[in-house]
């Protein structure tokens, strides 16, 4: 009795001796990496959950015939990130049956390398089934009046590929399983061995819809490695395009919504105003998605004060338009009654199934990496964190109007005037003016960037060879987490609420397959 | 004269109704005539047919079309009598009416496909609780006025009797509700969606083209056209006796009644498909109001 109780503290000391904990950004020599059995590496992850913290990813690297496993925690009360790393044998006792949320991430494992988790209790790959996409062994409900619908990979809209599988009961939905895989590029492992020149585009295309997002978690770990220190001013542009890329995400998914239901005068609008602030983010770098504006180091263009007093001014004209678009689109009763109570996600199975980013924050999980892990700008000032409690379709819609709303507050705010303008030269990073596009990084050494993109906490990890080269390079998008929570939230719905539900989530296909 | 009216102005009252959205959606719209252009389109085309489909499914579209075809002679202009009148022709009407989605329902069960069968389902739940709303409504009506037939019915249904008046607004509410319903519009079902897993009426001619296809969105087009005069009949009973200013009037009617299903289907959301058989209950329900007033 008193072994146990003394225990864990007693690791914990330890630990903390090992210097684990990080900010965000900052990289950490591999060698300094504390190193625990795997129990107690379990113990650990667990203790964290346990204690109201998250996992931020698990993954592993081969090394000779065993793998490397590394585990990310996010202590939101420090502030800061612990990475654990162990040693397992192809087969290893499974974590998923104490920690449901790393269920994805053994899959995921058990596809990549082959690894076992025993007692796993739904191992199959979430990509490719034996090397091939969509060929999948689907959890199949029997019986007379139990039918199939088998949708996509190819859908009726201009959007990504995935099959989704329904088991139901008449207009019942018992189960529903999600295969994706179709959009697998094979990023992560374009992106070893570099950096080179191609790397930064592989990090802007992550997915396409959240580039700044990506790329900013990106220049954060290459920061890191690097000893890169982007200016003051290059930060607030960064958050600029960051809230920018927010809100136009945000308001095409209301928008979106909104068209899925058949409420004709909020989807027009929004599909307009959203292309309104792209070309606000057009306005700051000349492409609507931010493409080659996020440098390692900083950003590639900066705003004077003419162009900041176009965008001051269209930025009033945008929100004047948004709150009459949508707020007549939670006004009317008719959308009201449409969504609330479709597709309830419940708060401790989002906790249970470790939802994030505006999934979770509508299931009433208070999370977000601006808050939780602040990094750049976001460390001197940041918009507040919007929660609601019931986890339905409504949640994440007005989740989404509730930041939508944040965001241009918060835009208002820090537009107000430049941070630092002396700091103005020093935007451009230097490497970027030698033909060198990338800086040189610290050899052997582990770096993570963390960002809040529009769907959720964006994780980025990475490690260094001898030569400062990456050995291995890992991204979690916030879909990683959250397609789980789909296909939970239609279990006991009805076959015709799964547009609405899978809108009001918006995961990214690509994402996810990376 | 109101068979021919039907024929060539039916889809000019859908794109009324369009261009009424898309004015409330703030868009300029698709030219009045566009469904006349897709109709010529479709005729011109190929048709395609899935291996697993049969007889039931080629044969569907013409039925379609030759119910609709059939029922328009029973339908009169509100005040005139129409081709084939006798006591009791509203029952034909509907049946024929009835025949017409069984046709469709056939065809999109014969195709095997997951989606067409839903759909089906769907079409058949709604139908069915439609239809008693449709039938108590002219039944009351029949009785009130005393009259067997449609010409009867729709020529003065304000004769009802003074006190019985707020039987017919009932009514009228009653078979707009229905109209909506029995032509899948907003808020029961969105005929322009793309998302297979909430349609009803349009995910059961997907796998329909061609000439085919014109076939059954031009007996749809009629099938609107024909609830919709009867809702005008009832709703908008000014009669001057004198035919060409009456048809005047009727056709403005229906440019009106266009406008307000554009206007409904613009404010209002689609419910979800578990509270269809709600807003449809409040159909019957208000025509057994009307029962209980006429009778009272």
């Amino acid at each position: 009795m008193y072994l146990k109780l003394y225990f864990p503290s007693f690791q914990r000391y330890f630990r903390e001796w090992g210097v684990s904990e990080m900010r965000n950004g900052e990289s950490i020599a591999l060698k300094d990496l504390p190193y625990l059995e795997f129990l107690r590496f379990k113990t650990v992850l667990q203790d964290a959950v346990r204690t109201g913290n998250r996992i931020l990813g698990l993954w592993a690297v081969p090394s000779g015939k065993e793998y490397s496993m590394f585990g990310a925690i996010l202590y939101p009360s420090t502030q800061s990130v612990e990475i654990l790393h162990s040693t397992v044998e192809k087969t290893y006792p499974s974590l998923t049956l104490d920690l449901p949320c790393l269920h994805w991430f053994e899959r995921d494992l058990s596809e990549r390398f082959g690894m076992i988790p025993q007692e796993h209790p739904w191992l199959k790959p979430i990509r490719f089934y034996k090397g091939e996409v969509g060929k999948v062994e689907f959890f199949q409900v029997m019986g007379e009046e139990v039918h199939e619908v088998a949708v996509g990979p190819v859908h009726a809209g201009v959007i990504e590929p995935g099959h989704f599988r329904f088991q139901c009961y008449g207009e019942k939905v018992f189960h529903l399983e999600i295969s994706l895989g179709y959009q697998h590029r094979g990023v992560e492992r374009a992106l070893t061995n570099g950096p080179n020149e191609r790397s930064i585009h592989y990090a802007e295309t992550l997915a396409g819809d959240t580039t700044i997002g990506h790329t900013t978690a990106y220049a954060l770990l290459m920061e890191g490695l690097s000893g890169l220190l982007p200016s003051l001013h290059s930060e607030w542009i960064r958050a600029i395009s960051l809230e920018l890329e927010r809100l136009a995400n945000h308001i095409g998914d209301i928008g979106a919504l909104s068209g899925d239901i058949g409420f004709l005068p909020t989807q027009s609008y929004c599909g307009r105003i959203r292309g309104d602030v792209l070309n606000l983010t057009a306005l700051l770098c000349g492409n609507r998605f931010g493409r080659s504006l996020v440098r390692p180091g900083g950003v590639r263009y900066t705003i004077e004060r003419e162009r900041l007093d176009i965008l001051r001014g269209k930025l009033r004209e945008i929100e004047n338009d948004t709150i009459s678009a949508i707020e007549l689109f939670f006004e009317t009763p008719s959308v009201r009654a449409r969504l609330e109570g479709t597709g309830i996600v419940p708060t401790d199975v989002a906790r249970e199934l470790g939802l994030v980013g505006v999934a979770a924050r509508a299931s009433g999980i208070p999370m977000d990496i601006r808050k939780d892990l602040p990094w750049g700008f976001f460390r001197i000032q940041s918009p507040s964190v919007g929660v609601h409690p019931s986890g339905d379709c409504y949640a994440r819609a007005f989740l989404r109007w509730v930041e939508i709303q944040e965001s241009f507050r918060f835009l208002h705010r820090i537009t107000e005037s430049f941070p630092e303008e002396s700091s103005m030269k020093e935007t451009f990073p230097s490497i970027d003016s030698g033909t060198r596009t990338y800086p040189f990084l610290l050899p052997d050494t582990l770096g993570i960037g963390i960002t809040e993109g529009w769907r959720g906490e964006i994780f980025h990890v990475a490690a260094t060879d001898r030569e400062g080269k990456f050995a291995w390079y890992r991204v979690f998008d916030p879909s990683f987490h959250n397609w789980i929570g789909l296909a939970y939230a239609m279990r006991g719905g009805e076959i015709s609420d799964f547009p609405l539900c899978n809108k009001s989530f918006n995961l990214s296909y690509c994402g996810h397959d990376l | 004269m109101s068979l021919l009216l039907a024929l060539i102005l039916s889809p000019l009252f859908l794109g009324i109704i369009v261009r009424t959205k898309a004015f409330f959606a703030g868009r300029k719209g698709q030219p009045l005539l566009q469904f006349y252009y897709d109709l010529v389109k479709l005729l011109r085309k190929g048709v395609v047919y899935s291996s697993s489909t049969t007889l039931v499914f080629r044969l569907s579209p013409w039925l379609a079309l030759a119910t609709v075809g059939t029922a328009l002679f029973i339908l009169p202009l509100p005040g005139y009598s129409g081709w084939i009148s006798f006591p009791g022709d509203f029952f034909v009407l509907f049946s024929l009416l009835g025949v017409l989605r069984f046709s469709l329902v056939c065809s999109a069960l014969d195709t095997g496909s997951s989606f067409e069968g839903m759909g089906a389902s769907r079409e058949m739940f709604i139908s069915f609780l439609a239809e008693p709303a449709l039938l108590l409504s002219f039944l009351v009506l029949a009785f009130g006025l005393e009259g067997y037939t449609l010409k009867e019915i729709l020529s003065h249904p304000f004769s009802i009797g003074a006190g019985r008046t707020v039987a017919l607004y009932f009514i009228s509410v009653s078979l707009l509700i229905v109209l909506l319903a029995e032509n899948s519009r907003i808020p029961f079902d969105d005929p322009n969606t793309h998302l297979e897993l909430t349609m009803i009426h349009e995910v059961m001619v997907l796998d329909h083209s061609g000439p085919d296809l014109a076939g059954i969105l031009y007996s749809s087009a009629l099938k609107l056209w024909i609830l919709g005069s009867l809702w005008v009949g009832i709703s908008i009973p000014v009669r001057w006796g004198i035919f060409y200013i009456d048809v005047l009037v009727f056709l403005g009617s229906m440019g009106l009644l266009a406008v307000i299903i554009g206007i409904i289907e613009s404010i209002l959301a689609r419910v979800r498909m578990i509270r269809v058989s709600h807003a449809l209950s409040l159909a019957t329900v208000l025509a057994g109001l009307a029962l209980l007033w006429t009778i009272g």
